[in-house]
């Protein structure tokens, strides 16, 4: 099993309804964030792209952030979701540092929290609050091992892209392009 | 032109605009675990060589700041940690992929081996001292016994705390000043030169302020080639890694860096350490006190910094 997201950056309209549903669904402190909307704007005028995306942690294969943890309070849960155990955390900030995606904060409780892909809604069947919640339905989550999950439909016939591939993370968020 | 935003406005105090989430407590840790390291490294040399009796200051004066400098480090990576009441969790595993565990574990056993080390040199510094309890003297004895392989022991455990206090940084990938294998080599030299100086400024007999002092010259030139050695690899190597030079190449750090680090803790001292040679006489306060502060303002610079410096996507 290897969860997995897909987002189309065309559907996409930056509207962060999906911010606000994991704020809500895991009761994440006032002022900080597990997901978070990018807006980027690239080219030069007057011929401007813009690609809008939805970004979170990337559940990566390979993550320095599991690597550098020293007490193992970073750890994988079931098809590979990067979840952190929160009364093994000592809040050394390592894997903050580690990640290139910043997609780790401290909680004001001491703890490192960060996206766990809603672990407690997947195990029973539900999709990730951020994905169930979207207006425009551009979020597909699944089991890319299942040729027929929604992820792997999504990303069978699109090009797609991950963020910064290059600092060898193997991210497993697929940006649809 | 390449121009972004965020819309959501993640509002992240210690992530946005940039990542900050070690303060001032891991670049003092850093520099004790250096400065510790660097002590025992010589005290440990000689010890091996068999020259207490010539290097009294650098086997038993100076290292009874060992363990007052490691436990403080230890104290200050105490401080850093968010999640305090749980920070026992550190010594329930052993994680070799995770530097800050292997480092823990190493000062872990490091800190007592010097406190041992100290302990037996006290009735030779001061005779009137008394352990009181027969079962202590016992230990001393054997310890004394046994200083030689305690200081094969310690000089390992000197090496690779000092290259650690490079590795803990080098060893993120995402955070591009920091990523390239020179960090720990280059700790580990201006570990030892920190070191070096405080037993220089130390030491009360002439000669073996002299030899410390040429040690010491030749620890700073072997950094100024690392340094360079780290700009070149730098600016050959990726966006990402030429921007992080940048920082330190007419960027933020421009300033702190080559005039506190390399002239300041560097150059300066080394000048005045080869007019000592030379027969002129510098009160040795001086190009020890500046190596010191040149090696802790290296840590506080290289910490702050690394934290600016990501992947751009
Ligand atoms: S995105 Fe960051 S936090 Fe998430 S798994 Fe990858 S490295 Fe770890
Ligand atoms: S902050 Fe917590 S989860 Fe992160 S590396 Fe340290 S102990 Fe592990």
């Amino acid at each position: 099993m290897r969860y997995a997201m897909a987002i189309d950056t065309r559907k996409c309209v930056g509207c962060s309804d999906c911010v606000v549903a994991c704020q809500v669904e895991n009761n994440v402190p006032i002022g900080y964030c597990r997901d978070w909307v990018v807006e980027s704007t690239s080219g030069t005028y007057p011929v401007l792209q813009t690609e809008i995306r939805s970004e979170r942690c990337n559940h990566c294969d390979n993550s320095p952030c599991v690597r550098c943890c020293p007490t193992g309070a970073s750890h994988f849960e079931q098809g590979g979701i990067v979840t952190v155990t929160h009364h093994k955390c000592i809040g050394c900030g390592a894997c903050i540092q580690s990640c290139p995606y910043d997609a780790r904060y401290s909680h004001p409780d001491g703890y490192v929290d960060k996206c766990t892909f809603c672990l407690h809604r997947v195990v029973e069947g539900l999709k990730p609050a951020c994905v169930s919640v979207c207006p425009t339905k551009c979020m597909y989550f699944g089991d890319l091992e299942d040729p027929n999950s929604d992820v792997s439909v999504a990303i069978r016939h699109r090009n797609y892209k991950t963020l910064a591939p290059e600092a060898g993370t193997k991210p497993q968020i697929f940006y649809l392009l | 032109m390449k121009e972004e935003l965020f819309v959501s406005g993640r509002d992240i105090p210690n992530i946005d605009p940039f990542l900050n989430i070690w303060h001032w407590q891991i670049p003092m840790y850093l520099f004790l675990g250096g400065l510790a390291a660097g002590i025992l490294f010589f005290a440990s040399l000689f010890t091996i060589m068999g020259k207490e009796k010539e290097m009294p200051t650098t086997v038993k004066r100076a290292t009874l700041l060992v363990p007052i400098a490691l436990s403080l480090g230890l104290f200050f990576l105490f401080l850093d940690l968010k999640h305090k009441l749980w920070f026992w969790q550190l010594y329930t595993t052993i994680r070799l992929e995770s530097p800050m565990s292997w480092g823990a574990w190493t000062l872990m056993v490091i800190t007592p081996l010097s406190m041992v080390w100290s302990a037996s040199y006290l009735k030779e510094l001061w005779p009137a001292w008394d352990w009181k309890f027969k079962i202590l003297d016992d230990f001393e004895k054997l310890v004394i016994k046994n200083r030689k392989g305690l200081a094969w022991a310690m000089i390992i455990l000197a090496v690779i705390l000092g290259i650690y206090t490079g590795i803990l940084l080098s060893a993120f990938n995402a955070r591009p000043l920091w990523n390239t294998s020179l960090l720990g080599p280059l700790f580990l030299v201006s570990g030892m030169s920190t070191g070096a100086a405080t037993i220089m400024w130390m030491a009360k007999d002439k000669s073996e302020r002299l030899l410390m002092s040429k040690i010491d010259l030749l620890l700073i030139s072997i950094e100024l080639f690392f340094i360079v050695h780290l700009f070149m690899g730098f600016l050959a190597s990726n966006a990402v890694q030429i921007e992080a030079a940048n920082l330190f190449l007419g960027g933020a750090f421009t300033v702190s860096f080559w005039g506190f680090v390399v002239v300041l803790g560097l150059i300066v001292p080394a000048l005045l350490e080869i007019l000592e040679l030379r027969g002129y006489h510098i009160p040795v306060a001086i190009p020890a006190g500046l190596i010191l502060f040149g090696g802790m303002m290296f840590r506080f610079i290289m910490v702050e910094a690394g934290q600016i410096t990501r992947y751009l996507y």
